[in-house]
């Protein structure tokens, strides 16, 4: 067979940020929110943001990275995964571990070094879990807390954990073709067992107390929380950030023709030659490893974690949030997580104001979930594109 | 002539209906193959087991000159191997341009880390303009699959199936929705395929297996009742039976 | 609120009509007979002697009141008081120096007084043997054979070596074969504990052999008792259960400290100990010659200790070879209390055969909890299996339906105050409920979604939010009983090991007739017809004239209404809130999912595995729920590896997707 070949047509060779405007936005929007909001911070600015709102703020930042990891699992390769926010939890309770321990070992050091003669490692190590431990009644520091003294271990464990239980759930299901509405429950079982296991008192996580007191951060005991509040703030942005840039590049190109092929028709990928298990494989576990820094970046903000984070609800939310955003695209995905979580704090949070319709009081804190679930119901019927789907809109009037 | 793809003795069964019965074929490189057959006769299960979507449960499909059973492989290593399909409906990735379902389809390495690197080389972008010139979409290389005609949508697929290079091309009823004048063309281009790989074509249309001038294997009850030339199998008294019935 | 309501009008109506009916019944019965007899007796009752108290029992067992035998054993426990102003006998509950009087008869509280006020009556063992006695010999040759039942079960809870006599003469006039057996039962019981031959003894805990009633076992428990021991060599007159090696048996730790305790080896001083020794001996920045900042590790504080040591200022180490020393000096054991080796030789052998008599029991019993569990989760799911097999509808509201169903029977309960009639309207209108919600629901949202599964899941989800935050507004955070009649109230003994509550039993029966109901429905009428051609072919079946827009709204309909029956019987045996239902999604997926979709015998299937394997992983670890469900969960994880398509798959294409 011949081919001809006709130089004039072939296109010539296009670069990322041209074929993918929105990255450029998307960074520049970023970078002014975090500017501003640094600004008017409690800590290094004018004060008109509270620390708490900064946190709040920075924690929604992280929601949105978990948001477009989830976009790109499931609005891009369909998997509808009910186990993001499992792996979140899992990159808190690695960092939260080592926040915990490392607080408590200062403040033990300090009370034993009072006495006559200096504390040997054992009794530090024991006063620190019979310290963190008391509230579950046991003074022994598990097995899994080997490493909680190390910062970069502990750091090495928040990509760890979930990558690994990631891939090897991951390996599991979609080697046995697990697909669709299956996998999804799937995903949601192994969801469920890891809360079960997180709430027993005796598996070395505290059970349902969880960890606490995260938003101390060892080694600066002494910055005041407002400071500590917008670092996190600029690390949250600065990981949104590069977690934008880098699904951006996975899902453009070619590997995010194939991925939205699989979605489409994954029968009909395998009949190309691509190993559509190993690309699913590839997703599931790059977005359980994104999400888990979304959580370790989460939970020093939130101060405390524990098990009813990671229950199954959790990760169904995540799912409402990029649906409302609208699915298969990133900013969509940001949206989405911002717009509800931040509704959704401001209205249960009390700082909305109840209406009063006469024979009825609408309290938000009430109403919310219920204006939330019919919400989520009308988009998925009528706006299956969310609210990303104006942007195509508006774009297309553009000429 | 050598021999491609050997099927030997394969029989599937479904709840008790057996849809392939010890079914033995073989097909050499290159060579242009119509396989036909009433309804329920094999012939979509045939390319099935090919192409590793279906497992039979007995028998062996011997494939190269190593002899590799491509029973026990996946679909997607089937693939790499050299064995492109088309099927009956055209599927071709509808969201998507169609440069971008001609550029999956290229032979390029296919695993997730070089795909995630790939980036079209000069020959890649050449590859794709040829090809869609060859099945005449140069002017809708940035358009959706999905805003495509039927028609168009089949030349995609065999723009795609052409684009993978692979050694057998399973073709399952090309002609289906066609003017005569695309009738016409897709002939030129499976018999030009086939100068230099196998090509197997399932087809109902007596017409166009004329037009491919071809040996040809009849199957029915999920084996082969008879192969020959279109004029020695049309003259076989129980083919005769099989289409107009007993 | 209006439940409590009516039943308070009927307490006040029916306390008039009392006060009207009183009078008249008074000449016929005494509000307090059993007073009324003690008081003929005053004197003989408040001042027992051996001599009087047959006399006293002779009145009181003619009387025959309702409560004899209780005033009785009380009498004998010496918690019976006299109120000296006006002779009264009242029982009493004691709060620190004050008594709570209460009445006889009755039962209720009558005055709260101090100790002064009344007498407590004190009858001496004599007089409290006489009284065991002759009550058990009373009881069990009552002409009622309830009666003498039960004073057998009595006499079996409290077995007491004076009361063999009795029996024994009891058990030569017993016609009831049942008793009689029951007798020999007790006298073998009492006889293995408490008679004086050994022989004898031997040969009644072979009749015990294989009786799984708590009194049996607890007699050869109770003989086969030990206590722990040790000596320098192995003492002669002890019956020995069994030598403990130290370090195997015994570890040598727990060893040395028995020796500690019995001050015949010097205590080891603990880590804790010799760092308070070192703190307490700091002299010049220096313990026993080691500078204070090198004592941060172990081995540098026995260094320091030991100098301290040779000073002559704190007890001396206690190494290891110390330890083994002394322990090795001793010998270690466990000795039966009872002596007579040849009784507990046999205890042990009873004990051992009777023992694997109650492992099947107890399989038995966990296979019946198994059961009960299954029929729950066969019910959760059903529904789920119809709409998710029929329609390919993933149902994530399907738990809420459950919880409708559960606060249907509630409401329904507070209108009708009669149980059993408010069952029987519940049921019914939790099907008619939620057929409604599901059909309205299929309506509204899913047929627009049939293309798109995986949006269904959300869609429902989205319902499933609203239902329970709507159901917390409506009914608040607090759990809501769903209260069973009285017939189902109790619980179906076996025997002492095996016990089933009637609820259970009730579930499991509405399982099967669900389960029955169901078949019928898909085999064997029109309805079933339509439904499984739509299942199997939904093109083909619109073709053939069968609305499948009609079929997919029955079918969700019934799959819902059967959640909201399912969830009346649930409310009977768990408590409804507004989030129960997300209790029993993942599980009723896990069911139908493991089951294998588009089958009832599937979701049967699927009901049992997973009933069983919860129930069996809770025995291996009783004490933690939490884990059996972890375990369970991912047990189901590993099993999809192997089935992806459940127990019972559909094969060929029509299981293709």
């Amino acid at each position: 067979m011949t081919i001809m070949t006709s130089p004039e047509t072939i296109t010539p060779r296009r670069s990322f940020l041209r074929d993918n405007p929105s990255v450029l936005w998307f960074m520049g929007l970023l970078g002014l929110f975090t500017l501003i909001v640094t600004l008017l911070s409690e800590g290094m600015g004018m004060g008109v943001i509270s620390t708490n709102l900064v946190k709040i703020l920075g924690m929604t930042l992280c929601l949105c990275l978990i948001a477009i990891a989830m976009d790109v699992v499931w609005g891009y390769c369909g998997i509808l995964s009910l186990g993001h926010f499992a792996f979140f939890g899992l990159g808190g309770y690695a960092i939260g571990m080592w926040l915990m321990y490392a607080r408590t070992e200062i403040v033990i050091r300090d009370s034993l070094g009072r006495g006559a003669i200096p504390p040997t490692e054992r009794e530090v190590s024991e006063g620190v879990a019979s310290q963190i431990f008391g509230v579950v009644g046991s003074s022994e520091l598990p097995l899994i807390w080997s490493f909680a003294g190390s910062l970069p271990a502990q750091l090495a464990l928040v990509v760890l954990v979930p990558g690994v239980l990631a891939l090897v759930f991951g390996w599991l299901a979609f080697r046995s073709r697990v697909t669709g509405v299956y996998l999804s429950i799937l995903t949601q079982a192994m969801t469920l067992a890891l809360s079960l296991y997180l709430f027993q008192n005796d598996t070395g996580l505290r059970g349902n107390n969880g960890l606490s007191g995260l938003q101390n951060i060892p080694g600066a005991l002494e910055v005041p929380q407002a400071v500590i509040s917008v670092w996190f703030f600029w690390a949250s942005a600065l990981a949104l950030g590069l977690g934008y840039l880098l699904f951006a590049w996975v899902v453009s190109g070619k590997f995010g023709s194939v991925i939205r092929a699989i979605r489409d028709n994954e029968a009909r990928v395998r009949f190309l030659g691509y190993n559509v298990e190993g690309y699913k494989l590839f997703v599931f576990t790059l977005t359980a490893v994104v999400a888990g820094i979304a959580g370790a970046l989460y939970y020093p903000q939130a101060g405390i974690i524990n098990p009813a984070e990671i229950a199954p609800i959790a990760s169904i939310y995540l799912a409402v949030w990029v649906a409302i955003g609208g699915r298969g695209r990133l900013y969509g995905a940001v949206i989405g997580a911002a717009f509800v979580s931040l509704l959704s704090s401001w209205l249960t949070g009390g700082g909305a104001p109840n209406v009063d319709l006469g024979l009825f009081r609408i309290v938000w804190t009430d109403w919310w979930l219920v204006l939330l679930g019919l919400g989520f119901v009308a988009v998925t019927l009528f706006f299956p594109k969310g609210i990303g789907g104006l942007f195509d809109y508006l774009v297309r009037k553009q000429p | 002539m050598t021999t491609l793809l050997e099927v030997s003795g394969v029989s599937v069964t479904f709840d008790g209906f057996r849809a392939i019965n010890n079914l033995s074929i073989a097909i050499g490189e290159p060579e242009l193959r119509a396989v036909i057959g009433p309804n329920g006769a094999g012939k979509t299960t045939f390319m099935d087991i090919v192409t590793g979507k279906t497992r039979p449960d007995e028998g062996k499909v011997l494939w190269g000159e190593k002899s590799i059973d491509l029973v026990r492989m996946s679909e997607s290593q089937i693939a790499k191997a050299g064995i492109g399909r088309k099927f009956q409906k055209p599927t071709v990735f509808e969201d998507q341009s169609v440069r971008a379902n001609l550029s999956m389809a290229l032979k390029n390495k296919r695993g997730p880390f070089s795909v995630l690197a790939w980036k079209a080389t000069e020959a890649d972008n050449a590859r794709i303009v040829a090809l869609a010139d060859e099945v005449g979409l140069t002017e809708r290389l940035e358009h959706r699959a999905g805003d495509l005609s039927h028609g168009q949508k089949q030349w995609l697929e065999i723009g795609m199936l052409l684009a993978q290079d692979p050694r057998l091309l399973l073709v399952d009823e090309p002609a289906a929705g066609m003017t005569p004048a695309e009738r016409e063309h897709t002939t030129d281009l499976l018999k030009r395929a086939a100068k230099t790989r196998a090509v197997v074509v399932i087809e109902h249309d007596m017409e166009f297996i004329r037009r491919l001038d071809c040996r040809v294997t009849v199957l029915h009850e999920g084996s082969v009742l008879a192969e020959g030339s279109l004029n020695h199998v049309t003259k076989n008294q129980q083919v005769i039976d099989v289409y107009l019935g007993r | 609120m209006k439940a409590c309501l009516m039943l308070r009008r009927l307490c006040a109506f029916a306390l008039i009509w009392q006060l009207i009916l009183s009078p008249v019944m008074a000449q016929d019965e005494s509000d307090t007979p059993l007073q009324d007899v003690l008081q003929t007796v005053q004197s003989e009752v408040a001042n027992p002697s051996r001599g009087t108290v047959p006399a006293v029992l002779q009145a009181l067992m003619a009387a025959d009141a309702p409560g004899t035998v209780d005033f009785l054993r009380t009498w004998s426990d010496r918690e019976v008081y006299e109120r000296p102003a006006d002779g009264l006998f009242f029982y009493a509950t004691a709060e620190g120096s004050s008594l709570t009087l209460i009445d006889i008869d009755t039962g209720a509280e009558v005055a709260t007084v101090t100790s002064r006020d009344v007498s407590q009556i004190r009858p001496n063992a004599g007089v409290r043997r006489e009284i065991g006695a002759s009550l058990v010999a009373f009881e069990l040759t009552h002409p009622d054979a309830d009666r003498r039942m039960a004073a057998l079960a009595s006499a079996a809870r409290s077995p007491d070596p004076d009361q063999l006599p009795a029996i024994r003469a009891a058990r030569a006039e017993e016609e009831d074969s049942a008793i009689a057996a029951r007798m020999d039962r007790l006298i073998a019981l009492l006889v293995a504990r408490y008679d004086q031959d050994s022989t004898t003894r031997v040969e009644a805990i072979g009749a015990l052999r294989g009786d799984v009633s708590t009194p049996a076992r607890s007699v050869l428990n109770q003989l086969l008792a030990t206590r722990a021991d040790f000596a320098e060599t192995l003492p002669e007159d002890v019956n020995i259960a069994r030598i403990k090696t130290p370090g195997e048996d015994i570890s040598l730790s727990a060893a040395y400290a028995v020796l500690v305790g019995a001050d015949l080896a010097p205590a080891a001083p603990g880590r804790n100990a010799i760092r308070d020794a070192l703190r307490a001996n700091v002299v010049d920045g220096q313990v026993g010659g080691v500078p204070v900042h090198q004592l941060d590790n172990d081995a540098d504080r026995i260094a320091a200790y030991q100098a301290l040591e040779d000073a002559g200022i704190v007890p001396p180490l206690v190494t290891e070879a110390d330890v083994a020393d002394a322990v090795s000096q001793y010998v270690f054991f466990d000795a039966y209390l009872e002596p007579d080796a040849a009784v507990t030789t046999a205890a042990e052998a009873a004990r051992s055969s009777t023992s694997l008599r109650v492992s099947g029991y107890q399989f038995l019993s966990l296979s019946l909890d198994a059961l009960s569990l299954a029929s729950i989760f066969f019910l959760a799911a059903i529904g789920l299996a119809i709409t998710f097999g029929v329609m390919r509808v993933i149902n994530m509201a399907h738990g809420e339906f459950i919880m409708m169903g559960a606060y249907t029977g509630y409401v329904v309960q507070t209108i009708i105050p009669n149980y059993t009639a408010s069952l029987a309207v519940a049921l019914p209108l939790a099907f008619a409920v939620t057929f409604l919600a599901g059909v309205v629901m299929e309506r509204l949202v899913i047929r627009h979604l049939y293309t798109r599964p995986l949006e269904t899941l959300l869609a429902t989800f989205g319902i499933s939010i609203a239902l329970q935050q709507l159901a917390k507004n409506i009914f608040g955070t607090q759990a809501r009983p769903v209260t069973a009649p009285d017939w189902l109230a109790g619980a179906i003994q076996i025997n002492d090991l095996v016990s089933v509550a009637a609820v259970r039993v009730g579930i499991f029966v509405m399982a099967a007739l669900f389960l029955l109901l169901l078949l019928y429905i898909l085999n064997r009428t029109r309805l079933g017809l339509e439904v499984r051609a739509v299942t199997q072919n939904p093109g083909m079946a619109a073709s053939m004239g069968i609305n499948p827009d009609r079929i997919n709204m029955l079918t969700f309909g019934l799959g819902s209404g059967i959640a909201g029956v399912a969830g009346v019987a649930i409310g009977l045996v768990a408590q409804v809130t507004s989030e129960m239902g997300a209790n029993y999604i993942v599980q009723s997926f896990m069911t139908v999912v493991v089951g294998g979709v588009g089958s009832v015998f599937g979701t049967l299937a699927g009901a049992a595995l997973i009933g069983s394997l919860q129930k069996g992983i809770e025995w291996f670890n009783p004490a933690n729920t939490l884990a059996a469900q972890t375990f369970m969960v991912l047990f189901i994880i590993l099993f999809i590896q192997f089935r992806p398509k459940g127990i019972v798959a559909l094969k060929g294409r029509a299981a293709g997707d």
